[in-house]
């Protein structure tokens, strides 16, 4: 086998330039009459490390990044090619990266080791090791592992997976379904993103021991359109699987059958919402649900359904391969396993960072993230996404756990943290939030579609400086009802972020005002 | 940018009848013709309706709950900025002022000659490396002005 280079085929990477340095590489090796086969893998979510380029070597594998298109030929002439760590770039052994060796990687383990379309490198690094003990040990046990793993919804709201697919599976029906949130539309996470485009026959067969283990023959992945590249890299591991008796009838050789597809959303952000996703796959507007009846229950054409965000089913394999205890085993509290936590904003070194629930939030943003990137003072930290609050540098000590950061009013969501720094005004921060609620409302109920509006312009009066104080009054008791009174997390949570901004920033809405205790 | 097919009806029914057996096919079916005219046109609604047995209110309500269907045609380059959180942070707000002002257009405009459309785009998932856009489909992470001005003489060409 000939030496292999490695440049990612990931959005980000490619968003950086990855296609032209691959294709530059190439025209480098046909120069010199060189032989090399250009591996297109994953990204390992080292994102202000993309493009990186990796090249086996005897002692591993030897990186250089960020590259450019223009730096290919200076880090050919250094010794690209055979791996020598002399340019400024190389970043030597991958593996040894110390972002990369801190990390205790477990849904994440194969992505950007492989070519995610490699069904034999997947199955080399564990794949497929989960169904194969799914269908060893049948349905209930299959149900029990995942619940003794204690694995929570990755989505956000925390529920235990187990428990969920307990539901469905003694819900009596002819059909049931798995469906995939993918629906990723919190700014700072890109997590359901990287295991789409880096190790997607994870995704497959952790749908695929969710379908086994409820009784459901039949799963959707409800993708946003916004990842036309994690469509592309899924539609053919989708095909590549179902060549390999690993879709469709008999399983593995069971006497199992399951079948997936994917489905594009059409930039709805409450779609993400897993009521409006699923009316939205039935084909009609994205309206959320009053519940009960819960999707288990009466979920997706009506039938009994497991709604789980992605990462929670890519995290189904590595649980039934190692087993519940295992994954339990890692964590704090009631918060289990590992949480791919996506650093991202006004960072130095943004990426993935999958670790067990517990680091503190200071570790994340200062140690790991390295700060800002503009070099300036870190002033607050979004976490959770467009619906989390903004916190403030005293709370860094905060561990990154469901329970911790609910007691701070704060929610970890789908594990995005965007960072700013000391020239973010709080006051526009909040008013986005406002205004981003109602522009993405789906206008089912009144707290949410018509609170949002009168929200940002209560905000403007406020930034205005008009009658600051009744202003902020009428703005924390619309928050309340905007809590209290909303179907759903959208106008639920849009108060996190402007009441943060407003608590923990007050001097960005204008002169010291005496603010009413904003906590519930 | 790809040119788009003329409407044809005969067209956009092959397009229903490719899709029209999958389950919730409303959906992929307006991708679908989407795809093939650029945008959605009024005349596709009452024949989606038909072949899916909706009434015609529940087509256009979907058409026009989602950000991503267009009822007109766009320009012929089409560049979405990234609005959200993360690039807000890398300071997208001055640079879409900059593409504005470059352009000569507003957000969510199409240039008078049909040459460029710009839009918002909440995230694209690429904000470790924000600011971020996506030009005709293809995206650009850590955006400057000097990338904003390669993509505006792109939309020259």
């Amino acid at each position: 086998m000939s030496t292999r280079l490695y440049v990612p085929n990931d959005a980000t990477a490619i968003a950086c330039g990855a296609d032209r340095v691959a294709r530059k590489l190439n025209d480098a090796l046909a120069a010199r009459g060189q032989s090399m086969d250009i591996v297109r893998n994953g990204s390992r979510g080292l994102f202000w490390l993309e493009p990186l380029v990796e090249i086996d070597t005897p002692a591993g594998r030897v990186g250089y990044g960020p590259v450019k298109p223009s730096d290919v030929d200076s880090l050919v002439e250094a010794g690209l090619f055979e791996g020598k760590t002399d340019h400024p770039l190389c970043v030597g052994l991958v593996e040894e990266i110390p972002y990369l060796k801190k990390q205790t990687r477990l849904t994440f383990a194969r992505c950007g080791i492989i070519d995610p379309l490699s069904l034999i490198e997947y199955k080399n690094l564990g794949g497929y090791r989960g169904l194969a003990k799914a269908i060893e040990i049948g349905p209930s046990a299959t149900v029990e592992q995942v619940f003794e793993s204690g694995l929570r919804g990755r989505g956000g709201a925390g529920f235990p997976t187990g428990i969920k697919w307990r539901t469905v599976a003694a819900a009596p029906a002819d059909q049931r379904y798995i469906v995939c949130n993918a629906d990723e539309g919190d700014s700072g996470t890109f997590a359901d993103r990287l295991i789409m485009e880096a190790d997607p026959f994870c995704l497959i067969e952790g749908m695929t021991i969710a379908g086994l283990a409820v009784g459901a023959t039949k799963g959707f992945v409800y993708c946003r359109s916004e990842y036309p590249l994690s469509l592309e890299v899924m539609n053919k591991a989708i095909e590549i699987a179902r060549a390999n008796g690993l879709l469709g009838k008999n399983v593995l050789g069971s006497q199992y059958d399951f079948d997936m597809e994917m489905r594009m959303g059409a930039g709805a952000y409450v779609c993400g919402e897993e009521t409006a996703l699923l009316d939205s796959l039935e084909g009609k507007r994205g309206v959320v649900r009053a519940k009960p009846p819960l999707p288990a229950h009466k979920g997706l054409f009506g039938q009994p359904t497991v709604i789980n965000n992605l990462i929670s089913l890519a995290t189904v394999p590595v649980i039934l391969d190692k087993g519940g205890a295992f994954y339990r085993d890692f964590g704090m509290g009631r918060s289990r396993g590992t949480m791919p936590i996506q650093i991202a904003g006004n960072v130095k070194y943004g990426g993935i960072f999958e670790t067990a629930f517990g680091i503190s939030l200071g570790e994340l943003v200062n140690d790991i993230g390295g700060g800002t990137a503009s070099g300036r003072p870190v002033r607050a930290v979004q976490a959770g996404g467009p619906l989390g609050a903004y916190l403030p540098v005293h709370q860094f000590d905060t561990p990154f756990d469901y329970e911790a950061f609910a007691a701070k009013d704060a929610l970890i969501g789908h594990g995005g943290i965007v960072v700013f720094d000391d020239t973010v005004d709080m006051a526009h921060m909040a008013r986005f939030a406002m205004e981003f609620c109602s522009h993405e409302s789906c206008g089912k109920c009144t707290p949410c579609r018509i609170g949002s509006t009168r929200g940002v312009e209560t905000l403007d009066k406020i930034i205005a400086g008009t009658k600051r104080d009744a202003n902020l009054a009428i703005l924390t008791d619309l928050c309340q009802t905007m809590k209290l009174g909303s179907l759903c997390a959208l106008g639920g949570f849009t108060p996190y972020p402007v009441l943060s901004a407003l608590t923990h920033f007050p001097e960005d809405f204008g002169a010291t005002p005496k603010l009413p205790v904003a906590a519930e | 940018m790809a040119g788009y097919e003329p409407w044809s009806e005969i067209r956009a029914q092959e397009i229903i009848t490719a899709h029209r057996h999958m389950d919730g096919a409303t959906m992929p079916i307006l991708h679908a013709v989407q795809e093939a005219f650029g945008f959605v046109p009024d005349l596709v609604v009452p024949l989606i309706a038909e072949n899916l047995n909706l009434s015609r209110a529940e087509v256009h309500g979907v058409v026009t709950f989602y950000h991503d269907f267009r009822r007109e045609p766009a320009g012929r380059h089409v560049i979405k900025l990234c609005a959200a959180e993360a690039c807000q942070s890398m300071g997208a707000d001055k640079l879409t002022r900059y593409a504005e002002e470059r352009l000569g257009i507003e957000m969510g405009e199409t240039s008078a000659d049909g040459r460029v459309t710009l839009e918002p785009i909440y995230c694209l998932g690429l904000c470790a490396c924000a600011p971020s856009a996506m030009i005709d489909g293809r995206l650009v992470g850590r955006l400057d002005e000097e990338t904003i001005d390669e993509l505006v003489a792109e939309t020259n060409r």
